[in-house]
């Protein structure tokens, strides 16, 4: 049945793969408004390089939430799956590993080429894409929860930062400060193991809340 | 809540000396401080076909989610085989077939690949046999929103023959079906309960079948509390 | 044993028994925290020493300490509300947790200025990125959220649930939030007060602090008992105790009225 749930959700996300890329086009867009921002002077635009593009990295994943259980809810699909024998949380599993893979994992490909963009320095391309690896997974898991808290409101995409926005805040500081290590050339292994630490305590926690959260929702 | 736990039930057997396969104790349902039914007590075995009456409003809806465990506004007890359903969800759910007022047909996917995912043991051939069954032959490939709202409820129609689950809760399953149509659901059912397993529905429709009508909204009662 | 605490629990799900039992207490707090509040405030702003580097600004802690203190275990006692409310079902819960909310962000919206205000004398400016700070922006920002699921949320019973699996789940993320903010800010003063170690404070001034910090504390409960029982009132307010509560007490003003 997962394994089903899995392929019918992969092949919805390639039937629309058109709004797939909206995440990855409003990740562009809101990297490259900084420099006309603030300015256009490459030492400066490198030193706020790594705050940028994980700020950018946040709203991405962020937008692309409300995708996460909406259509399912909507159309029916979600009560089907609470219906199901399995636990919740597994599907719950499923829909966040297919929301990572279409919406966190391109993440990590296209942020290399807005570092040139912005300047990045050599040193921190490699922790880069390394923290978004291992971090845009928290993410998607920590969004679930909003998502599922959110599914059942028309208004839940305006909800949906103030819930989850709070949450990410270790992401960005230890994701930031991992890729400004790079660049001053120091060793960002403390941080990898922070983030890797944040995102196992996310998958033993998350799946539960956001299943939970799903019935809430679905209890009208 | 619980003010009294009784872990047993008390239901007695029916002519055919079964035991209830779905039973409700003391069932009370409050919607917006308007209680819609309350001290609701009744026993469902194998082979029944149950229809669940009322006007609007009367809480067939709820009634039917407070049975799947969609709901959590209520009180009183359920029983699965004679056991509490808190107990017995993973065996209930593993034996449920839910039709639902909204269909869960995905209008991105083919009928084929939406029945593949409903019901993942099913082997293509089952899949396109079914489909036949409802009349959907030769609309297998083609993606679902380009049918119409009749053909839709019948890809959802068609789980019906797939899965092999004793308990149905079928939630206005004719809506959208055109006469035939209708006739042949009725065959289905009423074959279903025959085959030893229990129908739950809702419908505005006369149905020419022998039913059980658990009939809700009797009692119209404006206290608070019960 | 058993079936005594089973007895407790179904009388603190009442919403008469915890109204009577909330009004007793409320009443108590109130006397209590009157005399601790008074005493710590006249103390600390009277009769404590003036710091020898920040001088009698220093005297603001009466008002901040207590109130970041409280904001931060307001929202773990949220939670733990919420919890029990989700877990056992208990109605009243649900409405404790509701009410911390409000009472919680004000608390930290009181810290966060009394800070800014303390910090325009200490470091010569309203806002500094200080870890201590930073960290009660964020928990004002996870009130703001349990407080945007209640006004989003129209169905009571579906409300109190979501809020309430909010606040665990930001309750778990604290710790997390905290360590890495303090992590990455590692230019701060330490902690005014530790409950492990001796106190780095003059007596004089750690005293009157205390007093305040407990007596905030049960002007707190007074709040929150204050607001739940207005909260009990509305729910119940078909209900024969509070009927008969509204004529007992109206029965009472005409009396008083015509004396």
């Amino acid at each position: 049945m997962l394994i089903a749930l899995l392929k019918r959700d992969l092949l919805l996300a390639f039937r629309s793969r058109g709004d797939l890329l909206n995440p990855l086009m409003f990740f562009m867009v809101v990297a490259s408004l900084f420099p006309l921002a603030v300015s256009p002077d490459p030492a400066l635009l490198g030193s706020i390089a790594a705050g940028v593009i994980w700020v950018g990295a946040l709203l991405a994943a962020l937008l692309s939430l409300d995708l996460m259980f909406k259509g399912d809810y909507e159309d029916g699909s979600l009560e089907q799956m609470l219906l199901m024998p399995q636990p919740a949380m597994l599907m719950v599993l499923v829909k966040v590993l297919v929301h990572w893979l279409v919406a966190g994992l391109p993440l990590a490909f296209i942020a290399p080429l807005l570092g040139l963009m912005l300047g990045l320095a050599d040193g921190g391309f490699m922790p880069l894409i390394l923290s978004l690896l291992l971090a845009t997974p928290t993410l998607s898991l920590l969004g679930a929860i909003g998502a599922g808290l959110t599914v059942g409101l028309r208004k839940g995409g305006m909800l949906m930062p103030l819930l989850i926005l709070p949450l990410y805040i270790p992401v960005l500081i230890f994701a930031a400060s991992a890729v400004q290590a790079g660049v001053q050339g120091t060793s960002y292994l403390g941080h990898m193991a922070f983030l890797g630490a944040y995102l196992a305590l996310t998958l033993v926690v998350a799946p539960l809340a956001a299943a939970a959260a799903l019935r809430i929702s679905l209890a009208r | 809540m619980s003010r009294q736990n009784f872990h047993n039930l008390d239901a007695s057997p029916n002519a055919n000396g079964q035991l209830p396969m779905l039973s409700a104790r003391g069932l009370l349902c409050e919607r917006d401080e308007r209680v819609l039914f309350c001290q609701l007590d009744f026993d469902l075995f194998a082979g029944d076909i149950v229809r669940i009456a009322g006007p609007n409003g009367a809480g067939k809806s709820s009634l039917m989610r407070i049975l799947l465990g969609l709901s959590a506004g209520f009180e009183g007890q359920l029983f699965w085989h004679g056991q509490p359903m808190a107990e017995q969800i993973h065996d209930f759910r593993s034996q449920l077939l839910y039709l639902g007022h909204q269909l869960g047909v995905k209008g991105s996917l083919s009928a084929e690949e939406n029945l593949a995912w409903f019901c993942p043991n099913a082997r293509p051939d089952e899949i396109y046999a079914a489909l036949q069954k409802v009349g959907l032959k030769g609309y297998e490939d083609l993606l679902t929103h380009a049918l119409s709202a009749g053909q839709q409820r019948r890809v959802a129609l068609a789980r019906l023959f797939l899965a092999d689950k004793p308990l149905w809760i079928l939630d206005e399953p004719f809506t959208a079906i055109d006469k035939e149509g209708v006739s042949e659901l009725e065959q289905v059912v009423i074959k279903h309960a025959q085959g030893g397993g229990l129908v739950i529905l809702t419908t505005h429709h006369d149905l020419r079948v022998p039913v059980k009508t658990l009939m809700l909204g009797g009692q119209e009662s404006e206290m608070p509390l019960c | 044993m058993w079936t005594r605490l089973k007895r407790l629990y179904h009388k603190m799900g009442s919403p008469k028994w915890f109204y009577q039992i909330s009004t007793l207490c409320s009443k108590w707090c109130m006397a209590v925290g009157s005399v601790l509040m008074l005493t710590g405030v006249v103390w600390g702003l009277a009769f404590a020493p003036a710091d020898y580097l920040q001088g009698n600004s220093f005297r603001i802690i009466y008002v901040h300490v207590p109130a970041s203190l409280l904001s931060q275990s307001a929202y773990i006692m949220m939670a733990v509300a919420g919890l029990v409310g989700l877990v056992w079902k208990m109605k009243m819960s649900f409405v404790v947790a509701k009410v911390i909310a409000p009472i919680g962000a004000s608390l930290a919206i009181l810290s966060l200025l009394t800070g800014a205000i303390w910090g325009k004398p200490t470091w010569g400016t309203w806002w500094v990125w200080d870890a201590r700070l930073t960290s009660m922006l964020i928990l004002l920002f996870l009130y703001f959220g349990v407080i945007a699921i209640y006004n989003a949320i129209e169905n009571d019973e579906m409300a109190n649930k979501a809020a309430a699996l909010l606040a665990i789940v930001g309750s778990i993320n604290i710790p997390v939030i905290k360590y890495s903010v303090e992590w990455w800010n590692t230019l701060h003063q330490p902690a005014t007060i530790t409950l492990s170690k001796k106190p780095t404070m003059a007596p004089e001034m750690f005293i009157p602090l205390v007093l305040t910090i407990f007596g905030f504390y049960c002007w707190f409960a007074v709040w929150v008992f204050a607001r739940a029982r207005n909260e009990v009132l509305l729910k119940e307010r078909r209900t024969k105790w509070v009927r008969a509560l509204v004529q007992a007490r109206q029965h009472k003003s005409q009396i008083g009225g015509d004396a």
